[in-house]
């Protein structure tokens, strides 16, 4: 209990991706509380990758862990520009409002 | 041992609640609030991994810049939150029961992960090779070499998403006058300035 191990950082892991699932669902008509969500599911996987860096005592992890905050910043970035662009022409952010592009 | 230890609860169930109040709070700018705060901790346990460069660019670029636009663009939408949430707990059966079945199998496939004693030898750049550098110059040393093209491409993302929020959000709008250079430099004297010839008492 005391000695903190792989499977510790795992299980934290593990547990944060999975409420990041449950926000989704949670929050099913706020467009930004999803986006959130991703953002603490990509978290997650941030974990996962130094966990096995400083365990394996390999670098990449580490590495990819900055590729991986990079298109987090993106993805960011760009799904809130577009919200800003979709309230501004409907007046509204909730996810059934946004069907426009159906066929 | 026992500060490691107590370090890592401290930092892990903080980082939990405050992901669990992310998805549950009922202002948005408490989900941003609490996703800074969970940032702040998982930076806490990259300092315990060993990994300081990763826990201050965590602090940096998510809590300086995405939960910082997060905040922005959450408290310039005027919307009825309230709204929203109605009707959100008729899909909560469901999330939970994938909830469960995504953290069982997860738990079932890392928890009792052990490596195989030679996999240290697979590490693509294993970190003793530097012997005894700081963690930001070893991360540099193997950035700047063996992940250089990857780098590039990640500035060139970062440079499109720079470039698309840009051309999505921006609008033109009516009646704002702005600097045309091209017509600035095509300006020539003969166009605008007329040169009259004034006989003395009789005016212009």
């Amino acid at each position: 209990m005391l000695e903190i191990g792989l499977e510790h950082y795992l299980t934290l892991a593990g547990i944060l991706f999975t409420m990041g699932v449950f926000g989704i669902f949670l929050n099913r008509k706020n467009v930004i509380v999803i986006l959130m969500s991703i953002e603490l599911m990509l978290l997650a996987v941030n974990i996962n990758f130094v966990t096995f860096s400083s365990y394996l005592q390999d670098l990449t992890g580490q590495v990819f862990t900055m590729f991986t905050l990079t298109v987090a910043a993106a993805e960011a970035a760009i799904g809130l520009a577009i919200l800003v662009v979709f309230f501004r022409n409907k007046g509204s952010i909730a996810v059934e409002d946004i069907s426009g592009m159906k066929g | 041992m026992i500060v490691q230890a107590l370090a890592f609860y401290l930092f892990a169930g903080i980082l939990l609640m405050s992901g669990f109040m992310v998805i549950t709070a009922r202002n948005p700018v408490h989900s941003v609030l609490f996703l800074i705060l969970a940032f702040f901790n998982s930076a806490g346990l990259f300092v315990l991994l060993g990994a300081e460069f990763i826990a201050m660019l965590m602090v940096i670029v998510y809590v300086g810049a995405v939960a910082v636009l997060f905040l922005f663009v959450v408290m310039m939408l005027d919307i009825s939150f309230a709204d929203l949430r109605k009707g959100a707990m008729q899909y909560v059966p469901i999330g939970l029961v994938v909830g469960a079945v995504l953290l069982s199998e997860l738990i079932f496939a890392y928890g009792a992960w052990s490596f195989a004693p030679e996999s240290v030898a697979n590490a693509a750049s294993p970190a003793a090779q530097f012997g005894e550098i700081s963690n930001t110059e070893a991360l540099g040393r193997v950035l700047y070499t063996q992940y250089a093209y990857v780098f590039q491409i990640a500035g060139l993302i970062l440079f499109v998403a720079m470039i698309g929020a840009i051309v999505l959000t921006h609008r033109v709008r009516p009646g704002v006058r702005r600097q045309k250079v091209s017509e600035q430099h095509a300006r020539r004297p003969e166009d605008v300035l007329e040169i009259q010839k004034v006989t003395p008492r009789t005016g212009a």
